[in-house]
């Protein structure tokens, strides 16, 4: 089973399941049965899965979305994507070291004809913008298929524990990301116009304008009417010395192996990037009993959502700003991290590095959308239709809006009379997407009496429900707008329900009480992390807002609202006068300090572009100053983005190349892009008979 | 910017680079021109690096062992490697009419030494380890054939001209043959640019027919569209280039070997063939190719396919390359039609090219340019083409 396994969590359940052995290069170990073998193998604290066969350098868990192939073992005899393969009893796994040998086999039994199927519409992508798309057709009984890799509809909603943003009308704000995707799916199950087919990639647009989907035991050929592009999008990763080392890998993956896989993968992390992935990374972390020793971003301030970097912050996780990644250290597997500071030319600035002794350094510097089946559909002449990241990058809430009204488009191209799409969809949708505003400064209410709810909100961001959860109607955004700050409407208004409270995704509402004595108010906090459990009578660091310690308190009452179980509304008594600054509750006692280790800065040439084929940032920049301008002759030369993952990763990292090279970019020749986006066994397609 | 030269060269592909490497080592002034970003951006990419000897031909035996020489030995020569492996190429047999077919060719193969025999079925499956042997007649083996990479290949071949003072203009397209009095005197560009020269070679493949209309003569070259597809890599088990010559509804030949990386590549030849130029990946190619290969060698089931392409060869009438003088316009060399043999047959070929121009062609070279006269009489079969 492992002992890397989180037995307990303040927001999700843990299932009952199925404990089976396998063997690990020889060795007998146990799991739990149709879990991925990258989660098996990391709970049983294999973090290396194999070695590269060009430079032997070690590899593990990247993408953990069937993506990379950084993840290959050798499973009863077969190269295979460790994150997409379901552990079976009785496995026989192996490292992937050096290059797999392919087994004798005999004589297939003979061979069965590539179905074809018609549909109206094909989904590609089970995340919130297929699943809203697909339900708004489903409404409308349209056919339509939709098609997602992974066996669970939801896409990354599965990986998010925290509540949304966004309105409750429009996009379940307000509830967690792993429910709403339990919902969308439910919905979907009534629409008898609608199939899914889980576990089945999309791996190839053909020009005859049919798409290639692979299922677990066969290929199949659909010819759709019309086609939404709804895959989301894949992180971007970062060049920089060691970045290749297992444990270097995005914040997506993290959540995916800690939130979805429920398996506790790192002691201590450090995480690159300051965007809301990066984040909520590090809150899913915490609540995971893990050590954040920091956040850096290379910005003057983190650019996510501020209640989100506030909750870091009073969890006592500190946000180096101005701050970049020197160096990944470790022998076969991550073992500290170099960051320094930057200059305001964004060179690394000389003395200042710090090494963190950490083993997970995530990395979340943005996403890139996932375009290439969009590109190859218009390329083709196919009707074809984005949603959500796949379109734009934004939030969840956002992706399962624009997915409703890709739906409602469809609908209309197919020449169904569904009415023009209501007005306000093109404004809502524009303010999902919107980014935050600047943070503002706001008073702090200064009424002593009563109850007085504060909004420690400083940040224009779309999210509404503690508007819409006030049985009072005492909260109002400012011009009613989904964007606006949050106000009370009089002094008087609040029954100190404490439902804004519990249902705020920033945790960013406390709930003040002078009621009870003359010189003491009770403050209520919420709280979702579960180590050190909290318990009435215990006291309890409380900080303010920006994660300065305003002193221990004594918990005087833990509350819980029904619809919102996983927080907890902590009350504890303090001083009057700095009762409205209290926010949050310190969760890491001790902060990680930096290690003096690593003192040898390596040359950035070192950093690995391409992961695939083991291609450093010096041999790319070596042939661009030869002459190269064109990034085929690049890959004719040095196989740069000639791997497994068809440069999903590196391409961006080689566009940013010439540009420090200085190159004019409008006289780089862009790469071809051809089918497949990913490796599918040849017997699938030659549709071997079975048995 | 130099406007006047030797020699133009119209094509930086399988034929044209190692041509104005030939040219250059004569230290002739040789400008390339080509529409693309780099060297090997047309049907080169496209192809899938196998290199023989073996043809029937004997026009394409003696550019072919040339070929095959200046491949095999470029290592040891130059220094850089282009991934050659001498893996041989096999034609395994399962019915009567292949064996007659490949027996056939073997007198005038072997009149010109070539390391090529009829071997039994035992002998295949040591070869080919892992074939179906359900029916296994046997077949040739050539072991002194291989591989190399055409993306390598062509780039040390550029290179290698660039050293040796060829001059190389891409992405920039010739848009006119300038004549006067029916003889060539340069070329214009679609950048505004005249280069002048005496001598304009034609090797511009797939692309010829627009240039050769420009100046008045008819479009010698069919394009018919193949698709390709290269898997992971996988411990090695069958550098040998194998053949499988049947012809089943909707394909013709097709082949596959594995490269020094560990991936194997494959080829079809569809039937009936697809003309134009055409490039877009169609969904057929991968179920029809695999069920073959998959059939030919039961162990590729579980080897996974990671990328295809599409590219083009070049047809003549009757499947052999046009090499020669124009005969309307003085100063204008063709080297065009190579049916999908360009990459296997060019370095051999640009030394015969070099030599046409300097006048200094040899016996060999003369039973070369004979059969791939562009005098010689096509049209009937032209017509069967159709």
């Amino acid at each position: 089973m492992g002992y890397n396994r989180i037995t307990e969590h303040p927001i999700l359940s843990i299932p009952e399941r199925e404990t089976v052995s396998f063997t690990w290069n020889n060795v007998t170990m146990t799991g739990y049965a149709g879990e991925m073998i990258s989660s098996t193998l990391i709970a049983n604290g294999i973090q290396v899965f194999g070695h590269h066969p060009k430079d032997k350098s070690p590899q593990g868990i990247y993408c953990a979305n069937g993506q990379c192939s950084q993840c290959l073992v050798i499973a009863d005899g077969l190269p295979v994507k460790a994150c997409m393969t379901p552990l079976k009893s009785g496995m026989q796994i192996q490292s992937a070291d050096g290059l797999p040998a392919l087994p004798l086999l005999k004589a297939a039994n003979g061979f069965e004809q590539v179905p074809i199927e018609n549909t109206q519409v094909l989904i590609i992508g089970g995340g919130p913008a297929g699943l809203a798309a697909a339900v708004e057709l489903g409404r409308l009984n349209v056919p339509t298929l939709l098609v997602d890799d992974k066996d669970r509809l939801g896409g990354k909603l599965v990986l998010q524990t925290h509540k949304f943003f966004g309105s409750q009308a429009d996009s379940y704000a307000g509830t967690r990301g792993y429910e709403i995707g339990d919902i969308l799916a439910g919905q979907l199950s009534g629409f008898f116009s609608v199939r899914v087919w889980l576990e089945a990639t999309a791996v190839g647009v053909f020009a005859d304008r049919v798409i290639g989907v692979v299922t677990k035991d066969s290929y199949r050929l659909i010819r759709p009417n019309k086609v939404l592009v709804a895959t989301g999008a894949r992180e971007k990763m970062l060049a920089f010395p060691g970045n290749t080392l297992p444990g270097v890998y995005g914040a997506g993956a993290f959540q995916t192996l800690v939130n979805r896989d429920l398996i506790k993968s790192s002691k201590r992390i450090l995480i690159v990037g300051g965007g809301n992935v990066g984040l909520i990374a590090g809150y899913h972390a915490l609540q995971a009993d893990m050590q954040v020793a920091a956040l850096i971003e290379a910005l003057p301030e983190p650019g996510g959502y501020k209640v989100h970097a506030d909750k870091l912050k009073r969890m006592g996780v500190p946000i180096l700003t101005r701050h970049t990644v020197v160096a990944a250290h470790g022998s076969d597997h991550l073992e500290a991290v170099t960051v320094a500071r930057l200059d305001d030319n964004w060179n690394i600035i000389k003395g200042s590095e710090k090494t963190y002794e950490v083993d997970t350094l995530l990395i979340a510097v943005g996403l890139a959308q996932v375009d290439e089946f969009y590109y190859k559909a218009k390329q083709f002449g196919i009707d074809v239709f984005t949603a959500g990241d796949a379109q734009e990058i934004a939030e969840a809430s956002a992706a399962m809006f624009t997915g409703r009204m890709a739906g409602h488009r469809i609908a209309q191209s197919l020449g169904l009379d569904v009415g023009e799409m209501p007005e306000d969809w093109q404004a809502k949708a524009k303010i999902l997407k919107s980014r935050p505003g600047v943070p503002v400064q706001r008073e702090l209410p200064r009424q002593q009496e009563g109850i007085v709810p504060v909004f420690h909100c400083y940040q224009e961001v779309p999210c509404n429900p503690c508007t819409t959860v006030c049985p009072q109607k005492a909260i109002f955004t400012k011009n009613n707008t989904l964007t606006g700050l949050p106000y009370r409407q009089s002094d008087e208004a609040c029954n100190g329900c404490l439902n804004c409270v519990a249902v705020c995704p920033g945790l960013a509402i406390t709930l003040i009480d002078y009621r009870k004595d003359k010189d003491l108010a009770t403050v209520t906090l919420p709280y979702e992390v579960g180590r050190a459990a909290v318990e009435k009578g215990q006291q309890i660091g409380v900080m303010d807002v920006d994660g300065t310690l305003l002193g221990n308190y004594e918990v005087v009452n833990i509350r819980k609202k029904k619809k919102y179980p996983q927080t907890l509304l902590v009350q504890v008594r303090m001083e009057k006068q700095i009762a409205p600054k209290a926010v949050g509750i310190r969760v890491q006692l001790q902060a990680c300090e930096p290690a003096e280790i690593y003192t040898k800065a390596p040359l950035p040439d070192e950093a690995i572009i391409c992961r695939c084929e083991r291609i450093t940032a010096g041999q790319i920049r070596e042939a661009i100053r030869s002459g190269v301008r064109d990034m085929n002759q690049l890959k004719a030369l040095n196989r740069a983005g000639m791997g497994s993952c068809g440069s999903k990763t590196c391409r961006p990292m080689i566009w940013r190349i010439f540009q420090e090279e200085k190159i004019d970019l409008g006289q780089v020749t862009d790469r071809v892009d051809r089918p497949l986006f990913v490796e599918v066994p040849m017997g699938y397609f030659a549709g071997v008979k079975k048995g | 910017m130099q406007t006047c030269y030797d020699v133009i060269i119209v094509g930086a592909g399988s034929v044209g680079v190692p041509t104005a490497l030939a040219l250059g080592k004569q230290d002739l002034k040789t400008l390339v021109i080509d529409m693309r970003p780099s060297p090997g951006q047309g049907e080169n990419k496209h192809a899938i690096g196998g290199i023989r000897a073996t043809h029937s031909d004997p026009a394409k035996i003696i550019a072919g062992q040339r070929s095959l020489e200046i491949f095999s030995t470029w290592q040891q020569v130059h220094g850089d490697d282009i991934e050659w492996q001498k893996g041989g190429y096999a034609f395994p047999v399962y019915r009567n009419q292949e064996a007659d077919l490949l027996k056939s060719h073997l007198p005038v193969q072997k009149s010109f030494n070539l390391n090529i025999d009829f071997v039994d079925a035992q002998s295949m499956q040591q070869i080919l380890p892992g074939i179906n042997s359900g029916g296994l007649m046997g077949g040739t083996f050539s072991p002194d054939d291989g591989s190399a990479s055409p993306l390598l290949a062509i780039n040390a071949f550029y290179r290698k001209a660039c050293e040796a003072g060829v001059t190389f203009r891409f992405n920039e397209k010739v848009t006119k043959l300038n004549c006067s009095n029916a003889k060539i005197n340069g070329v214009m560009t679609n950048k505004g640019n005249f280069y002048s020269a005496p001598v304009v070679i034609d090797v511009a493949g797939a692309g010829s027919n627009e240039l050769t209309q420009a100046v008045g003569c008819d479009e010698l070259v069919i394009s018919e569209a193949h698709e390709a597809g290269i898997t992971e890599p996988v411990a090695p088990f069958c550098p040998t280039m194998v053949v499988d010559l049947r012809s089943v509804a909707g394909s013709k030949n097709y082949y596959f070997y594995q490269n020094k990386h560990g991936q194997v590549v494959f080829c079809i030849t569809p039937d009936p063939p697809v003309i134009g130029q055409l490039y877009d990946e169609t969904s057929t190619f991968l179920p029809q190719i695999c069920a073959r290969m998959v059939n030919l060698m039961p162990r590729l089931q579980n080897i996974r396919v990671r990328r295809v392409w599409r590219g083009l060869y070049p047809m003549t009438a009757d499947g052999s390359p046009l090499v020669g003088w124009n005969t309307q316009v003085e100063g204008l060399l063709h080297a065009i039609g190579m049916c999908g043999q360009g990459y296997m047959l060019g370095p051999g070929l640009g030394e015969i090219l070099a030599r046409m121009i300097l006048k200094t062609n040899n016996k060999d070279d003369q039973i070369v340019l004979e059969s791939f006269s562009l005098e010689r009489d096509l049209s009937c079969r032209v017509e069967a083409f159709k």
